[in-house]
């Protein structure tokens, strides 16, 4: 997200899911998208079939590979010199949009310096894919009039995150892929209101509709609407927090909804910390791992109990209906904010959901023309500055949020932590299609229960081999910061050398071994890889 | 584009050339009857109960498949026409067990209502009765393919919209089936039981297994909704009876087009699971006991209030919810934010 603010002002996905039948090439990287995105992944096959071009790039040989023209297969962690190598083959064939470049664009300079040094040959000895299939890549998507490029956490979930965003924004650019239809950079959201999270400023350093809390005026108006006085001083995101926690500097935490016992790389740190503090408050539908460690426990209401609004991945808004009425002595989320705020002597009168919606459209500009009954069926794209403002299904056109669509020169850097003699294998981290997250509500889902209800860590036929074992064994799966022991799965999907786990499943949680480590700038933690050692038990 | 003139049903016409007889009848609010015509899977014209009379065409053309021409008069409803689909009705029921009285279906398949609609009871024909075992093998739906008429929407849904293509005709004469490869248990193939073949099968061939006998459709209130689960935001209808959810069926003209995958169409059990938290609890000597709102949020508010006076605001921290509304996600940032602090985050990182 910080990346594609820094190039573009915004950090949502710039373009529309239908742009997908638009489109002459999608680029899909870091993203399992049949699994992840299923109904988009139907999308970006539906469109091969009608003739659109498929580039896929991924450590594993995913679905969408059946469907691709190029499939790249890098290793974990070296996507910034796919990139870089990609913007070299396209500026030297003369495939860049130098208008677009001239009139929309700043920077370029820069990126022209960096990508000199990026040859195919030089990438591939990096990435481990072949130059002529770099090559190929570049020429497909320089030379599309219209081309899409796809990611998600495939692409964040590394130290070098923002870099790799970034780099991604920078092909984007070059080949002026932005404000128009079928084009874009379109980072798929994983959870069905990630976006409307960050829109809503649950972030320590913005309000709604990124405003910024460092923003005095901004603040000002908050402070006047809301009655109270406010800090302009950023807060913790939330792998500080746990560190903060540890070290004694927070005292009480209130989680609500999820999970980060399992969630969280390095778990057994995280309930180190959870441990410290003096207080903690979670508020969740189900006895979760994490809500094990708190004082006190909430029971809130699923999201069919209640009202409310998602945004979508395509920074769409639409409603939530009520179907059900409150099981046991649950409430609504927002219901349980309003009466503990009463009793810490905030003076909060809202009586539905819709009162909080009015209150947030009045204070946030993208969200100023929409109203729950103008969502109607179909919902509305923000930015949405007006009550006859139709919403806006692609960002960027004519002009950047930002003024300019800004290039950066960023460099390739070696992940974390990379295999050697004690740990030999890099462990890669993603989700499956049956299920979701830490598993809370899948798992006590009969049919989707059914269909999968443990791990099985992928393994490459000869990794296999090598160490002897065969499908459905247990291996025990060690890193550097814990240890878990799981069935196996043998697939030449996972190429040689790499190991994939999802962190579904609490008795093999994955994220005990996984690396804390935080990208600087955007704070996500690289779960994308580390590296592991497999002992046959 | 360019418009032709056709006359339906004695009403004058103007219709984008290119249209077909259906798509010019819909849009002008005429219902004609289809079973394996689906406007986003490529046409058909196998079930030819949406035949239509055109002015001076010697036979009843599929107006599913059928383009419209200038000066074209069609008719919907003629005699001729109800007597053609009369016949294809019979011949259905030929082989289509009379199970309405029990069946899922009833109240939402088309051979039923078209049987009411042009008045088929039975089968002059004796038709053998096919016996195809039911396969009942996996947790989310049933495929009884006895009442199948094949049409053949759910191969085109399963090969053209999911890509999984699972399944397929296979045989030929009164022996043909729609099945998997090797004519496996669908669990055995490559479906991924998105559920998409099951709401677009006119009648009651394949069924899915949650909400059975629980309510029939004109029974259930459909509450529009969105998915819980991941970002693309497919919108459906919840099928409520009784406070209980008992289905889900797509919302075919929302911006997800209706599709969906199978945590959206099955995975919402989980709301009536054992496991729902269902009331407060507050941990005393490491255990948890149950509490009053009152007392849970009163402890809340003065433990908040006596850490942020001893260390103030910046030692509290919350983590807010990729899964919880909009309207909570601001309410809890206001929260933290009235308190003093902008320590909030949520897992958007992870
Ligand atoms: S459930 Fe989905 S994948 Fe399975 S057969 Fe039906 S359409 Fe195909
Ligand atoms: S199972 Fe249903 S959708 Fe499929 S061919 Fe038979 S009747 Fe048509
Ligand atoms: S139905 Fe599936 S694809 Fe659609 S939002 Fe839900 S989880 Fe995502
Ligand atoms: S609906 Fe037209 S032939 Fe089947």
């Amino acid at each position: 997200m910080a990346g594609l603010a820094t190039a573009f002002g915004s950090g949502a996905m710039t373009n529309t899911i239908d742009d997908i039948e638009k489109t002459e090439v999608i680029f899909v990287i870091g993203s399992n998208t049949t699994e992840n995105h299923p109904v988009i992944g139907y999308r970006i096959k539906q469109a091969v079939k009608k003739g659109a071009k498929l580039i896929v790039a991924d450590p594993r040989y995913i679905e969408l590979c059946d469907y691709a023209d190029v499939h790249l297969q890098i290793k974990p962690g070296t996507n910034v010199a796919l990139l870089n190598a990609m913007a070299h083959v396209i500026i030297k064939e003369g495939l860049a949009d130098e208008e677009f470049i001239r009139e929309r664009t700043e920077n370029y300079a820069a990126l022209r310096v960096t990508a000199r040094d990026y040859t195919p040959e030089y990438a591939a000895e990096i990435t481990g894919v072949p130059a002529e299939d770099i090559v190929r890549a570049a020429r497909l998507y320089g030379a599309a009039e219209a081309a899409m490029i796809f990611y998600t956490m495939g692409i964040t979930q590394h130290t070098t995150g923002t870099d790799n965003v970034l780099a991604v924004a920078n092909l984007a650019l070059l080949t002026g892929n932005v404000g128009k239809p079928g084009s874009g950079v379109n980072p798929l959201r994983g959870q069905n209101n990630v976006q409307g999270a960050c829109d809503m400023g649950a972030l320590p350093d913005v309000f709604t509709g990124y405003q910024p809390v460092t923003d005095e005026s901004v603040r000002a108006k908050f402070a006047k609407a809301w009655g109270v006085e406010l800090s302009g001083k950023v807060g913790l995101t939330v792998t500080d927090m746990f560190t903060a926690a540890g070290a004694k500097k927070i005292r009480a935490m209130y989680i609500v909804g999820e999970n980060p016992y399992l969630s969280d790389p390095d778990s057994a740190h995280v309930r180190q910390c959870m441990d410290t503090l003096d207080f903690l408050v979670v508020q969740d539908i189900f006895m979760t791992e994490t809500a094990q460690y708190a004082d006190v426990v909430l029971p809130a209401v699923t999201w069919a109990e209640k009202e409310g609004t998602f945004v979508n991945t395509e920074r769409r808004v639409q409603k939530v209906n009520q179907a059900l009425r409150p099981r046991g002595n649950a409430k609504a989320d927002w219901q349980i904010f309003v009466e503990l705020a009463n009793k810490l002597d905030f003076d909060w009168n809202y009586t539905c959901a819709e009162d909080i919606f009015k209150e947030i459209t009045a204070l946030t500009p993208s969200y100023a023309g929409i109203t729950y009954d103008r969502l109607g069926a179909n919902g509305i794209q923000w930015p949405c500055p007006g009550a006859d403002h139709p919403g806006t299904p692609i960002l960027h056109v004519g002009k950047f949020s930002k003024g300019f669509g800004h290039f950066s020169a960023v460099e390739h850097q070696d992940s974390a932590e990379l295999p050697d003699a004690d740990y030999p294998f890099i462990l890669t981290t993603g989700r499956i299609l049956h299920h979701y997250h830490t598993g809370t509500m899948t798992r006590r889902s009969k049919p989707l229960r059914f269909v999968q209800d443990e791990e099985f860590m992928q393994i490459n036929p000869l990794d296999a081999k090598a160490l002897g074992v065969t499908e459905c064994d247990i291996v025990k799966v060690s890193s550097r910061r814990g240890s878990v022991k799981t069935r196996l799965k043998i697939t030449d999907s996972v190429p040689p050398g790499v190991v994939f786990m999802t962190f579904h499943f609490k008795e093999t949680a994955a994220n005990l071994l996984t690396n804390p480590q935080t990208c600087p700038t955007a704070k996500i933690p690289e779960l994308k890889a580390c590296a592991v050692n497999i002992e046959k038990i | 584009m360019s418009k032709v003139n056709i006359t339906i049903n004695g009403q004058a016409l103007q219709v984008d050339a290119g249209m077909t007889i259906l798509e010019a009848a819909q849009a002008a609010g005429i219902d004609i009857p289809t079973f394996c015509h689906d406007p986003e899977l490529t046409r058909a014209g196998a079930c030819r109960i949406c035949v239509v009379e055109v002015a001076g065409a010697r036979n009843l053309p599929a107006s599913c498949t059928t383009p419209v021409a200038e000066g074209m008069v069609i008719e919907t409803e003629s005699e001729r026409v109800q007597k053609a689909r009369r016949s294809i009705l019979e011949l259905i029921w030929a082989d289509h067990p009379h199970d309405c009285l029990t069946c899922e279906k009833t109240g939402s398949c088309k051979l039923q209502d078209y049987s009411y609609r042009y008045n088929v009871k039975e089968s002059p024909y004796k038709g053998e009765a096919r016996d195809i075992p039911l396969d009942d093998t996996n947790p989310f739906f049933f495929r009884d393919l006895n009442k199948c008429i094949l049409c053949g929407k759910c191969i085109r849904k399963c090969h053209e919209i999911n890509g999984a293509g699972a399944i397929d005709f296979m045989y030929r004469g009164f022996g043909t089936k729609v099945t998997t490869a090797f004519d496996d248990p669908i669990e055995e193939s490559s479906c991924v039981f998105c559920g998409m073949c099951v709401d677009i099968c006119p009648v009651g061939a394949l069924i899915p297994k949650q909400g059975l006998q629980q309510g029939r459709s004109w029974e259930v209130d459909k509450v529009l909704t969105t998915c819980p689960y991941c970002g693309c935001g497919c919108t459906f209808y919840l099928h409520v009876r009784n406070d209980k959810i008992v289905g889900v069926t797509p919302n075919f003209d929302g911006p997800m087009k209706g599709h969906l995958c199978a945590k959206g169409r099955f995975g919402w059990d989980f709301v009536d699971s054992p496991d729902r938290l269902q009331t407060p609890l507050i941990k005393k000597d490491g255990e948890f006991v149950e509490a009053s709102w009152e007392e849970a949020l009163d402890l809340i508010a003065a433990k908040l209030k006596e850490v942020r006076a001893q260390y103030g605001a910046d030692a509290i921290a919350g983590l807010s919810s990729a899964r919880i509304t909009n309207e909570e996600n601001y309410l809890f940032q206001k929260l933290l934010r009235s308190l003093g602090t902008n320590n909030v985050d949520h897992c958007a990182r992870l």
